[in-house]
């Protein structure tokens, strides 16, 4: 009984993150490109439950919840190609975190940066497949800068909820 | 316990700044490389979806429309330089793009899938392989 209730606990906890995770991706979209003439500069306000997740509960929770925040919001406003490099720039990026924060050598702020770059290197793949040209590689060396800049500021935010809600009292 | 818990983790931040730091080092790197190293163009191709569109040469003035379906992208060649004047994608980003004219640069429109690189064409500066 008291297994079933941590069970349930946990599944609640988990399904409030998404929620959280689809209304940052919402609050992000809402806020104006800085250079419109560079697509891809995002801050990346999801991944801050999702490196909350990666913490709390482990790799497999935060790719369940990186996924479903995925669909609904490709439900919500995008399409296929949109689908495409999000899922991409997810995939790529949760993986790197996840190894990294196994290697346990870095704090959540140097995961969260290896996982800003790392989403931007995925999307910047999966560009390169989809247009069949090598050349948008170049975009990858602004975008592993503002990666980095905004991974710091999402790594902060991070910490500070990671250093907030204890294990024991999820 | 808990001194060694802040002990570990003001360690942990230093390897958090020496990684940062090694990785902007990376990346100025490559940057420089890349911009340092191109030479001027004289070529412009025009690919869409991935397949040949058309090539111009960059010192002959002219404007070319690139029509796929409802998709539409008016690349101009002017002075040695391309631009993108008028696209039907959402964004315009490419439209937004400064003109290209070194070697290597392109301007990308993701939502037609259009991309007009520069190149060197000419027997001695043939590339080795085409990727």
């Amino acid at each position: 009984m008291k297994n079933r209730h941590k069970k349930i606990r946990k599944l609640t906890f988990l399904s409030l993150c998404a929620a959280a995770a689809i209304l940052l991706s919402y609050v992000e979209a809402l806020i104006p490109p800085i250079f419109t003439a560079i697509p891809g500069i995002k801050i990346g306000l999801p991944n801050i439950a999702i490196i909350f997740i990666l913490y709390r509960f482990g790799l497999r929770d935060a790719a369940v919840v990186s996924f479903v925040r995925l669909i609904t919001v490709t439900l919500l406003f995008g399409n296929t190609l949109t689908f495409m490099y999000s899922f991409a720039g997810a995939l790529l990026s949760l993986l790197l975190m996840a190894i990294i924060k196994k290697a346990n050598f870095l704090s959540a702020i140097g995961v969260s940066v290896a996982g800003g770059v790392s989403h931007n290197l995925g999307q910047i793949l999966i560009a390169m497949l989809l247009l069949d040209t090598a050349e948008i590689g170049y975009y990858m060396i602004i975008l592993a800068i503002t990666g980095i800049i905004s991974g710091i500021f999402i790594g902060l935010c991070g910490n500070f909820i990671i250093k907030r809600l204890p294990e024991n009292k999820i | 316990m808990n001194f060694q818990e802040s002990k570990n983790s003001k360690k942990k931040l230093k390897n958090d700044v020496i990684f940062i730091l090694v990785l902007l080092v990376a990346v100025s790197a490559l940057g420089a490389i890349y911009f340092l190293a191109r030479e001027d163009g004289n070529t412009v191709t025009i690919t869409v979806d991935g397949e040949l569109f058309a090539e111009y040469p960059l010192d002959e003035d002219c404007t070319v429309e690139i029509r796929i379906g409802e998709n539409l992208n008016v690349l101009v060649i002017e002075n040695g330089k391309a631009y993108v004047s008028e696209a039907s994608c959402p964004d315009g980003i490419c439209s937004a793009h400064k003109p290209i004219y070194r070697e290597g640069e392109s301007i990308i429109c993701l939502p037609n899938k259009v991309v007009v690189t520069v190149s060197i064409s000419g027997e001695e500066n043939a590339p080795d392989i085409i990727v």
